[in-house]
């Protein structure tokens, strides 16, 4: 019983970067725009983060710097599929080039450094009075870091804000129709922009939990394909913040699992159970695309671009 | 009385194109002002410029006596402007309230309540007729346009612009339609009325502004002209607005499709035990509301959509089971001419070549493409059709809606098919064009071809089709003689309505 | 005055380029930017890198053999990318190919020399072949996205070369350094005029691949279905097949390049055998236009800037990674340069 309330405590924890990006990207992709960009969004939050943490010791102005290096990030992007046009999927690949030749640049002085005691501290697990004392579902999810306790109210308010909002409801129509909702007088450019610039924000914010609190300390491509499994939980959660959380928290499971099972009496090379996410990710691609149905369809205008005078 | 727009001297060109030049319009309140002209004289461009999606290249445009300049859409709704587009506006997976307040400031959550109360009020004011929490996906095209409707009121637009609603409507719900625009105009709204068809602008009109290549040909009153003065106007010389009716012998049993059910990916029926019988120099038209399942009826006889159950026999021989290409090789054609034209059957960014190519390529011997034929058959269909383009070469998605249509139908019917299926053929193309198609037609059907011919225009569907086979749900709603059909018969079997008495037509 | 941009009526081939052109000289200037925000001296490390990969002919040489997995990698992106299937996994594929003929070249290092490279050519492109034939088969079965498919599918390729050069393929006689032993000089690509004779393959390649995509019945279906899947089912394309076929062109010629950087760049296998190269080729494949032709154009370009980068690593102690910064600038300014030869921006005095 401890070993899987640990074990699922650890899930979380290594769940809770992918939750960020994925939540970030069901942001970016509501609004049509497939960004894959979220790679090299998060190496350049991680690297942000990580060196702004490094010299401050403040977690609140390594979180922010996170933000803006995600957020500067998509803007890039933003810029060129919503104003120029471009293609979405190759502005995207560009993006990863970019973030991560730019992480691994700014991270070589990086390299071997560990973040800064004082957010060492400041992220260290605490037990939520009260909701921490339930047996089994309080160990597992109540004696969290502040950043896991961020990411679920993160991602709830996520949920919120896209079905029980008036932004949230412009920016699904958006999506699914930007002339519809451009005839109703929805300012479909600047929603775009936004809501593209929160979701990098988010998926910058994920890469910084990684090199600050997960690892916690700089290492080269910290990221490890994260961001692409995140992009593919996006399907999985078929564009639902809410069922991003439970997707993010099973692949933080598969992301542990190498460990756990590296130190029971099993023997099996480490590099093959390290590929053991990537190869979920597929079956579970595969899987969700084999099961078609109106509910787990994306947004219908999904990385196609729009211009009111195309003619 | 007062005048509601102005529109002063507006030109607008897309590249070369010029949509409008010099347009001159003048809407009052309380009239309902008809937008005449043909497929691409300029109408929808005019107003979409008066509802601030399109931004003018000159001219002034003038509301209420005041001049405004719009930068979007939002503007134009700000002035009580609404416009209600050929293709509907609307967000598939919401409901109708959800639809209704989309763009609307009305605090940051919802108050569904108070909503449906203001959504209730206004239907009941014009008599339309909405469920507030259903989802536009399940909404017939009626239904969508009335909430398209009610969605303009909502924002409290007093001046409407109406972009062909009828094309896709019964004539029931025209004439209903009808109904809910005088109920706006003696409300005291202005509306603008965009049609190319001369009856419902004799019904419903009381000013009519014709369009022509772009120009203001002039405004009258309807009291005053007569739908043969009209046309001339709209086509610049007098034409003769009837369809010949080619006399055919019957021929042998061409096609037969025998209880053909089909679903679609989501497992819900979308053909339910459809059977019918094509001859051979026949026309056999296809009525319906759009969705009823003559899309997927002409793909699953040209082996592009998967039939569940059932038969299709061509020649006697069954096509279930063949390859596409296998059966085009066996003489059938299809083109299906989309709302955007392109594609389906068209690549839009090659040339006429390499289109044309696309039917020849695979009876061709070896791994490489000879295009000499097809070059070829390119200057020959230019030369017969009246293709207007700078080249063979040229992308075919610079080409006008009217000659990008030409080039499919003269490759269709380049490859002498027994059995031609086509659908939507003269959608969107002006009616000299329309009139060449149906010609086309006509002459295949004079050479022994059988033509599944499926339409929106009731009017065109009478007088070219030698039978009429109305379809409903997915079901055949029955096959009638054309000559003993009416458009108020169709209509009401189109909706799902049973006929009494009618067994003797078919 | 207000500017707007209107639609282009007529997209010209020389406007076309000098767009283009214009583009990688704004990026060239934004990269100059970022060198000299690095406190450096943007003309001399341009120099150095010119200098570095013309400098002597040794230089000239290595810049040569780093186009040559360049142009066969971007080669078979082209393919795919034309079909709008996003390719992404060619670093895989070429780790694929080449792990393929590195099994040939160990098991059987004493066949004859034409004999073994032929059989070690056919393993690395069936290797490569069918490491992209799986998302082919799930996008053509299924519809599964082949971009994260791909991508995922790079991990494992090199997650299972490493477990080979750290596990079971480890030579032992290498004193406990974790590499895999080097293949028998017959496994070895010979020489023509000094380079290695891949660059009779990338020429040769590059003609065969314009004759495809340009004359033959396959290239012209797979422009079809890139353009609308709707139009190839109209017109009776066998839709999976044409993607099987062409995934298995895109993955063969990425497995070809793993077997000639395998055998005759590092002679052996290692995890580091595709370096980057699945990656720059979506660039320099971009860039392109997907055209054969210019692929070698814009192969050449990049090599010169891999080549030159790792040069100035040593002079200017910049690191490798610059070289994938300046990558991504340049194709952020192409891709927005695009929007400039669709439509042009018009100046309008203001009117009342």
């Amino acid at each position: 019983m401890d070993g899987l309330i640990s074990f699922l405590t650890a899930a979380i924890v290594a769940g809770t970067p992918i939750l960020f990006a994925t939540v970030g990207e069901i942001i970016t992709e509501k609004s049509g725009h497939l960004n894959l960009g979220v790679e090299g969004l998060m190496m350049m939050g991680a690297v942000m983060g990580f060196s702004v943490g490094l010299s401050t010791g403040s977690p609140a102005a390594a979180m922010l710097a996170a933000m803006a290096a995600g957020a500067t990030g998509s803007l890039i992007y933003a810029f060129l599929t919503i104003s120029l046009r471009a293609n979405q999927v190759v502005t995207g690949l560009a993006l990863t080039i970019f973030g991560t030749g730019l992480a691994s640049f700014l991270g070589q002085k990086l390299v071997g450094q560990v973040a800064p005691e004082a957010i060492k501290t400041f992220f260290k697990p605490m037990v939520l009075p009260g909701l921490g004392q339930i047996p089994f579902i309080g160990q597992v999810f109540f004696r969290q870091d502040a950043f896991v306790y961020f990411g679920y109210l993160m991602a709830l308010g996520a949920g919120f804000y896209l079905y029980y909002t008036r932004p949230g409801r412009h920016i699904r129509a958006i999506g699914e129709n930007p002339g519809a909702a451009d005839a109703a007088g929805v300012n479909v450019t600047l929603y775009r922009y936004a809501h593209i610039l929160a979701g990098g924000a988010l998926c910058g914010l994920g890469g910084a939990y990684l090199s600050l609190v997960y690892v916690p300390a700089w290492q080269d491509n910290v990221t490890a394909g994260r961001g692409w499994i995140a992009v593919a939980l996006v399907i999985f959660a078929a564009w639902n913040p809410f069922k991003a959380l439970m997707g993010a928290y099973l692949f933080g499971g598969l992301d542990i699992i190498g460990f756990r099972i590296q130190g029971s009496a099993i023997h099996i090379s480490q590099y093959i159970i390290d590929m053991l996410p990537y190869v979920v990710t597929i079956v579970v691609l595969v899987a969700v695309s084999m099961k078609k149905s109106k509910e787990m369809a994306p947004p219908k205008h999904l990385g196609l671009p729009y211009y009111r005078e195309e003619r | 009385m007062e005048n509601y727009i102005s529109m002063r001297n507006i030109s607008k060109s897309f590249g070369k194109v010029v949509a409008n030049r010099n347009i001159n319009l003048t809407v009052k309140k309380g009239e309902i002002h008809a937008l005449l002209g043909e497929n691409g004289a300029g109408k929808s461009t005019l107003m979409n410029m008066l509802s601030g999606v399109y931004t003018p290249d000159s001219g002034s445009i003038f509301v209420k006596e005041k001049e405004v300049r719009f930068a979007s859409p939002k503007d134009a709704i700000d002035q009580g402007i609404g416009m209600i587009y050929q293709h509907f506006k609307l967000v598939e997976n919401m409901t109708a309230a959800e639809n209704i307040v989309l763009g609307r400031r009305t605090g940051l959550f919802a108050g569904r309540k108070a909503l449906n109360r203001e959504i209730g009020e206004i239907s009941r004011r014009f008599g339309l007729d909405i469920d507030p929490g259903k989802k536009v996906y399940d909404m017939s095209v009626g239904e969508r346009q009335t909430l398209e409707i009610l969605k303009v009121l909502y924002r409290g637009a007093d001046i409407l612009i109406l972009d062909e609603p009828t094309a896709v409507l019964t004539p029931q719900e025209t004439s209903k339609l009808f109904d809910i625009m005088r109920r706006m105009k003696e409300e005291g709204h202005a509306v603008i009325f965009i049609t190319h068809k001369m009856n419902e602008v004799m019904e419903v009109s009381d000013r009519i502004t014709v369009l022509r290549k772009g120009e203001t040909v002039g405004t009258v009153d309807k009291a005053e002209t007569n739908p043969k003065l009209l046309t001339e106007m709209m086509v610049g010389r007098p034409v003769d607005l009837s369809i010949r009716r080619v006399k055919v012998p019957k021929g042998r049993k061409l096609l037969e499709v025998k209880s053909v059910n089909a679903v679609n990916q989501y497992g819900g029926p979308v053909l339910k035990s459809v059977s019918f019988e094509l001859f051979a120099g026949e026309i056999l038209g296809v009525a319906g509301v759009a969705g009823s399942g003559q899309k997927e009826l002409c793909e699953s006889i040209a082996g592009l959509y998967p039939i569940k159950q059932g038969e299709v026999l061509f020649e006697n021989e069954s096509l279930i089971g063949l390859s596409p290409s296998a059966i085009i090789k066996k003489g059938v054609s299809f083109s299906f001419v989309p709302e955007d034209r392109l594609g389906m059957g068209l690549v839009a960014s090659m040339g006429m070549v390499d289109n044309i190519v696309l039917k020849q390529y695979q009876s061709q011997r070896g791994l490489f493409i000879d295009r000499r034929p097809a070059v070829e058959k390119s200057r020959q269909i230019i030369e017969s059709l009246d293709i207007n383009t700078p080249g063979i070469h040229h992308p075919v998605r610079q080409l006008s809606g009217g000659n990008i249509q030409k080039v499919l139908l003269g490759r269709e019917l380049d490859s002498n098919p027994h059995l031609l299926i086509t659908a939507y053929p003269v959608r969107g193309l002006d009616i000299n064009t329309c009139y060449t198609i149906y010609d086309l037609l006509n002459r295949e059907k004079e050479k022994g071809v059988g033509v599944l011919f499926v339409a929106e225009d009731l009017d065109v569907l009478i007088e070219l089709s030698d039978r009429i086979m109305v379809m409903y749900n997915g079901e055949i709603a029955g096959i009638y003689d054309a000559e003993k059909c009416t458009k108020e018969m169709l209509g009401l079997l189109m909706t799902g309505n049973k006929l009494e008495g009618t067994e003797g037509l078919q | 005055m207000r500017l707007r941009f209107v639609k282009r009526s007529e997209i010209n081939k020389k406007s076309g380029l000098a767009i283009r052109g214009t583009a990688i000289l704004l990026a060239l200037l934004a990269t100059t930017l970022f060198i000299a925000f690095l406190k450096l001296n943007p003309l001399s490390v341009y120099i150095s890198m010119l200098d570095g990969s013309f400098g002597s002919a040794y230089r000239v040489k290595e810049t040569i053999i780093k186009t040559v997995p360049l142009v066969i990698t971007s080669l078979g992106i082209a393919v795919a990318f034309k079909m709008q299937f996003w390719n992404i996994g060619g670093e895989g594929q070429i780790a694929m190919g080449a792990f393929m003929a590195s099994f040939v070249a160990l098991r059987m290092p004493e066949l004859p020399k034409p004999l073994l490279l032929a059989l070690m050519i056919a393993a690395g492109m069936v290797g490569g072949g069918l490491w992209a034939l799986l998302p082919a088969f799930f996008k053509a079965r299924w519809g599964t996205n082949e971009t994260i498919v791909t991508l995922m599918m790079n991990y494992i390729a090199l997650k299972y070369v490493t477990y080979l050069q750290y596990g079971p393929w480890r030579d032992p006689k290498a004193l406990g350094f974790p590499k895999i032993p080097n293949f028998s000089d017959n496994a070895i690509l010979p020489n023509l005029f000094g380079v290695h004779i891949g660059w009779v393959f990338a020429l040769i390649l590059t003609a065969a691949m314009f004759i495809f995509m340009n004359h033959s019945k396959k290239g012209y279906e797979i422009a079809v279905l890139g353009e609308s899947e709707h139009t190839a089912r109209y017109a009776g394309i066998n839709i999976r097949n044409t993607i099987i076929v062409s995934l298995l062109i895109s993955g063969g010629l990425c497995g070809l390049t793993g077997m000639i950087q395998a055998s005759a760049v590092a002679n052996t296998l290692s995890y580091e055998v595709s370096g980057g190269i699945g990656y720059t080729a979506i660039i320099t494949t971009w860039l392109s236009g997907l055209s054969a032709p210019f692929i070698i154009l814009t192969s050449f370009l990049f090599s010169i800037l891999i080549q030159g980068g790792s040069f100035i690593q040593t002079s200017f102690g910049i690191p490798q990674s610059a070289a994938q910064i300046i990558q991504g600038i340049i194709l952020f300014f192409v891709l927005g340069s695009e929007f400039f030869t669709r439509y042009r921006l018009v100046v309008r005095k203001g009117e009342s």
